[in-house]
């Protein structure tokens, strides 16, 4: 049976699952990623299948799971590893900037690290503190790293494998909140497109939608409703966010004429900053408004009974719109 | 050594010594630096075999060394010191960036470098240069680096020595993790020489206040995994004594992450390569990780940016000279018969030959492309990266345009 329902977190547990029966040499290893399967049971099953040496619950140490896990790369396997939540990866921030991004470099190509950081991401699951952040700018910024999203299960699924298999480490964005969304995959069709380009999800003419990871549920459903309303949305999955797919934006917006930047990060120094400046740099004269971010507010994630006022929503995405169309 | 000036040391009470300010915080005594009852010594600093602190266990690592293995360590000792030396007075000169001295640890790095096998892997931090002699790096690689061409000019996997890692002590984590590699490549406790595999982690007496080496002391602990980690004190974390840095003693620490801890004289080369030997076979064997704490000094600067006499007083490191790990080996191999009058001469000849090699070689070493900036960034290409190599080559060129012009 070719297609399955099923949703992200399935998907991705269906596609660690291949990845490990393709290559000996992946591993995995985190925090309670073993017997229980990850708090998000993304690994559920695999260590009872592939054995405690290729699931391996680690010490409660970020650094120390990041680290090891570039000594395992060094010795020629491929390490996926868990961190728990977003804001639990800091630990490991001077491991990840300090060795992960920099040693093929350093090593002026003679060492490669193929590490995988899958990190669980976003709000909007009424967590406590540091379950809810969205910290892709710090590692979008260190070059050395790829750093993607998916955002459906079929992504999920497909992403997975080809982060696995890349030979760059990846920083690999999970949507939480969206673990549960189901989706079909056929899992004998091969992915429609590489790891590192975006996907236009849905066709328009009137302005430009760019987002990724748990954004693009939002502003498709954003997109459907601005159909009823007159206006044709061109809805920009961007999966990766370093590298940029820089050619797909700028081929929309020279047809739109106008963008809205949609991500849960706040706007001040982040993702949705760097592609309004590159789109501005490169379609200044096809821009009829100017791009527009509509994101999580400038200030620190909030207590979750109020995080829906925080987190841009359908209304909040259209309002952008409205602001890009007024002009 | 005089008991009067360790006694004078130990009570930071020499004339002409730093104007203090008296911390009204409970403060340490600094030295007698003896390394106490447990430290393991097989040549003092007389050059005479000892059995101190439990020697007795590794002392057959010494009798099954040949007198031209033992010749060997000594020529290894005088040439990376002559190196080292070569690339002080180079940095002095402005032909290197920085420098960062080995003087006075070389008996902990040559000993310990001469006990391991090809098949093992080394995790420096950025003064084993000892390490990286015996794992057969042309020197002018380290060289290359501090004059500020390249940032690692060896393949880690050809040499099992690793990139020189400057951050302080995210090396140990990196070798925990090879050595947990090790383990699931089945190279361990196989019985076969050529096959069994440790790894070693460096790391210096102010790296153990790290995290990440703590961590690593746990996930080898957990993991029983094949590594031996390797800290040289050096009594000084730059500025740093050790009373800054701890409060019980390195090697003691082991116990409480559940493998042994054994503090060796680091000026004994006899004893840093007998204990590495009988750690890294354990290790081997699959008996898991265990943590070395050489005891030694520093007798140079941190580096060469660096100006010990605002923090150190000179009678400290003239009671160390009398410690010198080369002058109390040549003794030894004089007396024993091992090596004669035209070794020595010889083997200082062969220094000074080193020395002008490199002085030359540093000299004439041509400086890095500008586009090998965009260079192995990635393994495949970045579309960010790639469009500022393109400006960059652009507006490079934009400069040969105007010389047409």
């Amino acid at each position: 049976m070719a297609v399955q329902k099923m949703t992200i977190a399935k998907a991705l547990n269906a596609g660690l699952r291949a990845a490990m029966e393709k290559d000996p040499k992946v591993l995995i290893q985190g925090e309670d990623v073993g017997k229980l399967g990850g708090v998000f049971r993304i690994t559920e099953h695999l260590q009872k299948d592939f054995g405690e040496d290729r699931v391996i619950d680690t010490p409660l140490a970020e650094s120390g799971i990041l680290g090891t896990a570039i000594g395992m790369a060094l010795r020629g396997y491929r390490p996926v590893v868990e961190i728990q939540f977003d804001g639990f990866v800091y630990p490991a921030f001077d491991q990840i900037v300090s060795q992960l991004a920099k040693l093929h470099s350093r090593s002026r190509g003679a060492i490669k690290v193929p590490v995988v950081v899958r990190i669980p991401m976003g709000g909007g699951i009424g967590a406590v503190e540091h379950h809810s952040e969205s910290n892709e700018a710090y590692f979008a910024h260190t070059l050395g790293l790829k750093v993607v999203f998916c955002s459906n299960p079929t992504d999920a699924y497909w992403m997975i494998q080809q982060a696995i298999e890349t030979d760059d480490p990846v920083i690999f964005y999970e949507p939480k909140r969206r673990y549960h969304e189901k989706g079909e995959i056929d899992v004998d069709v091969p992915p429609a497109r590489d790891l590192f380009s975006a996907n236009v999800v849905r066709q328009g003419t009137d302005a430009t939608v760019a987002c990724y990871g748990p954004m693009v549920r939002t502003c498709l459903d954003a997109a459907k409703v601005a159909e009823e309303e007159g206006s044709s949305l061109e809805v920009i999955d961007l999966r990766s966010v370093s590298p940029l797919d820089i050619d797909t934006l700028t081929t929309s917006v020279t047809k739109t004429g106008r963008l809205v930047v949609v991500t849960e990060a706040h706007s001040f120094v982040g993702l949705s900053a760097e592609i309004a400046a590159a789109v501005t740099e490169r379609c200044f004269y096809s821009l009829e408004a100017p791009v527009i971010r509509v994101t999580g507010w400038n200030a620190p994630y909030p207590p979750s009974k109020i995080e829906e006022h925080f987190l841009p929503d359908l209304d909040r995405v259209l309002d952008g719109v409205d602001r890009a169309l007024a002009h | 050594m005089s008991d009067d000036v360790v006694a004078d040391v130990t009570r930071g009470q020499l004339a002409g010594g730093v104007d203090h300010h008296e911390s009204t915080l409970r403060s340490r005594s600094r030295g007698p630096f003896d390394g106490g009852p447990d430290m393991i010594q097989l040549l003092d600093p007389e050059g005479q075999r000892v059995l101190h602190g439990g020697a007795q266990e590794y002392a057959h690592h010494i009798d099954a060394l040949t007198d031209e293995d033992l010749r060997g360590f000594y020529r290894d000792l005088v040439l990376i010191r002559r190196f080292d030396l070569e690339a002080t007075a180079l940095q002095r000169q402005g032909e290197l960036g920085l420098w960062v001295s080995l003087l006075g640890q070389e008996a902990s790095q040559i000993g310990c470098g001469r006990a391991l096998r090809p098949q093992d892997h080394a995790f420096p931090g950025y003064r084993e240069h000892g390490i990286a002699w015996c794992r057969g790096l042309d020197p002018m690689r380290l060289i290359a680096m501090y004059r500020g061409v390249d940032r690692c000019a060896w393949d880690p996997k050809e040499f099992g020595f690793h990139t020189y890692t400057i951050v302080i002590g995210n090396q140990v984590l990196l070798g925990t993790g090879y050595a947990m590699g090790v383990q699931r490549d089945g190279d361990v406790g196989t019985g076969d020489p050529d096959r069994d595999t440790a790894v070693i982690a460096f790391m210096g007496d102010g790296a153990t206040a790290q995290g990440d080496v703590n961590e690593g002391f746990v996930f080898a602990g957990v993991n029983d995994s094949p590594i031996v980690f390797f800290c040289q004190n050096n009594q000084w974390a730059i500025s740093e004594p050790n009373e800054r840095q701890m409060r019980s003693p390195i090697y003691k620490r082991a116990d409480g992450f559940g493998f042994p801890g054994v503090r060796v004289d680091g000026n004994d080369v006899l004893a840093t390569y007998a204990v590495t030997k009988e750690m890294l076979d354990r290790a081997r064997s699959g008996q898991g990780p265990s943590l070395i704490e050489a005891y030694t000094y520093r007798m140079a600067a941190h580096t060469t940016s660096d100006d010990p006499t605002k923090y150190r007083f000179s009678a400290e490191v003239e009671m160390w000279k009398l410690r010198d790990p080369i002058a109390r080996f040549k003794t030894w191999l004089g007396h024993e018969g091992i090596a004669d009058h035209d070794f020595f001469v010889a083997v200082d000849a062969e220094a000074d030959e080193l020395a002008s090699n490199v002085r030359e070689a540093t000299v004439t070493m041509g400086d890095p492309e500008v586009a090998d900036i965009f260079d192995n960034v990635y393994v495949e290409p970045h579309r960010q990266v790639e469009d500022d190599r393109a400006v960059q080559a652009a507006y490079a060129a934009s400069f040969d345009d105007e010389g047409v012009a």
